[in-house]
């Protein structure tokens, strides 16, 4: 997958974007196999082989990699901070603990500060959501061709590993967060969430429906921004991740030498004239092996050592390349997640507060 | 990109971490941290008091200690006193001691002059005696005699 061709290069990203989707085939839908067309009889539940499939199945359909991905990442954090709350001791505090506590804390204050009605749930779910959201977008500093090709080599056919550049991920815990918005504010206000939507904010029976309209693109708005904004920008920052491959080496994240030899055996994306500077080196030594001024055995060396070099050079700029934006994403990982919890924390206490 | 199941699947999956944050470990954790605030507000308690009570400690040792200096300087004030006293009382004494010594020895003198006196007086007589016996054997010289016997008398 050359970078000079534009079908190839348009495929990887393809390939990129794609998830693993486990879903229900229609009846009568034509699928390509490797035996040719098959028309199914009936409505089919199978692993999707790509986008049009995966397009094909609609609704019926469930992301595998996404659905695991933030299930084990979920594990994980469940089972640190369990761990962490099982040895939680009045004494002094060790490693592990030492961290859960300063995270705890940190959410605490903040929960504290923005929200004032008496709820045993905010906070909680706060730290859910901080610590979750942020596992899913530190998923994105793994070099972006790293799982996806170990787990093609075990056969998986596509896998996206981080979850919050999906957006049903991001609009699931969004809607969860709407569900809770909607619930408080009809248990904390009853009748005063209705007169809130209509009498607000021209309080006359007249303006109603104005009120009303305005009222409820408000309110649905909130859950759409709060999941929108966070699948945009883990989705933009995946884009870079996987740009800056496509520049260089694919996974030339993983560093030097490894990148280098991806580039020998993959060949992806890298430059064709490059390449043939290093084929003409080869041919220089090989020629020179054959006229007889060097060994088979260094020839062999030599070769090697070209091509190595060759693709580490490559894999060295887009490792850099990937290092430097990697720094800078850390950033915007964690103002991702920080965002994401103070705001769920803001319409939460804006739902448990009477006047508005 | 499609919307499908998947933001179900994610929703069920945030409620049941939710929940489970919110059941063991959460309060646990909070629980534990407050608990460690009240020993650490105790301690510090503590420890203030200690400082309080090694203070006042300090206070009430260095009252007693000026006490005992003043009682000691009075003790000491009260012995000069006396040893003044007693010094003044000796030469008071010796005073009186060596006058009373003087009187009696002045009274002795005279004694002893007396005393003189009388043996002179009775010399004289003796004296007279032995004049009037040389004058006596001699010739009377009244003259000479008168100036003896005057000589005599002015001896006395």
């Amino acid at each position: 997958m050359s970078g000079e061709n534009p079908a190839s290069t348009t495929e990887y990203i393809q390939h990129h974007l794609q998830n693993l989707v486990y879903g229900k085939l229609p009846g009568g839908f034509e699928r390509h196999t490797e035996n040719g067309t098959e028309v199914l009889a009936a409505d089919t539940w199978t692993m999707a082989h790509g986008a049009t499939e995966a397009a094909a199945m609609g609704f019926w359909a469930i992301h595998v990699d996404s659905m695991a991905w933030s299930i084990g990442l979920g594990i994980i954090f469940c089972w640190m901070f369990r761990r962490a709350a099982v040895r939680a001791t009045t004494g002094v505090p060790t490693g592990v603990l030492n961290f859960v506590e300063l995270v705890i804390e940190f959410i605490d204050s903040t929960v504290k500060d923005s929200f004032h009605g008496k709820n045993k749930m905010v906070a909680p779910l706060a730290l859910t959501i901080f610590v979750w959201i942020f596992l899913m977008n530190l998923m994105d500093l793994l070099p972006v061709d790293l799982i996806p090709k170990v787990l093609m080599l075990a056969g998986v056919e596509y896998q996206k590993i981080v979850p919050s550049t999906d957006p049903n991920i991001t609009m699931g815990m969004a809607l969860g967060v709407f569900v809770l918005m909607l619930y408080y504010n009809i248990k904390i206000k009853g009748t005063g969430f209705i007169k809130e939507l209509t009498m607000h904010p021209f309080n006359h029976w007249a303006f109603i429906p104005i009120n009303l309209f305005m009222e409820l693109v408000g309110l649905l708005a909130k859950p759409f921004s709060l999941g929108l904004r966070l699948f945009g920008n883990m989705y933009a920052g995946e884009m870079i991740f996987i740009l800056i491959a496509m520049m260089f080496a694919a996974g030339a994240g993983t560093g030097l030498v490894t990148g280098g030899l991806n580039a020998q055996f993959f060949g992806d994306g890298t430059n064709g004239f490059f390449w043939l500077v290093i084929f003409a080196m080869v041919c220089g030594v090989c020629w020179m092996n054959l006229r007889g001024k060097i060994s088979t055995g260094r020839t062999v060396l030599l070769t090697l050592g070209l091509l190595t070099v060759g693709g580490g050079v490559f894999a060295l700029g887009g490792g850099l390349m990937q290092w430097g934006w990697a720094i800078f994403h850390i950033l915007v990982i964690t103002l991702q997640a920080f965002i994401f919890m103070v705001l769920t924390i803001v319409y939460l206490s804006m739902a448990h507060e009477e006047d508005h | 990109m499609n919307i499908n199941l998947t933001l179900f699947g994610q929703m069920v999956t945030f409620a049941i971490f939710v929940w489970f944050c919110m059941k063991f470990v959460w309060p646990v954790i909070i629980a534990a941290m407050e608990e460690r605030q009240q020993k650490i507000a105790d301690g510090l308690d503590a420890a203030d008091r200690a400082m309080r009570d090694l203070e006042a400690a300090q206070d009430k040792a260095t009252d007693q200690m000026k006490e005992a200096k003043q009682e000691a300087a009075g003790i000491v004030d009260q012995a000069n006193k006396r040893a003044n006293q007693i010094v003044d009382d000796a030469k008071q004494q010796a005073i009186t001691e060596g006058d009373r010594l003087k009187v009696a020895a002045e009274a002795e003198i005279e004694q002893e002059v007396n005393r003189a006196k009388e043996e002179l007086r009775a010399s004289v007589a003796g004296l007279a005696i032995a004049g009037a016996e040389k004058v006596l054997e001699a010739s009377i010289d009244d003259k000479a005699n008168r100036a003896l016997v005057d000589n005599l008398a002015s001896q006395l």
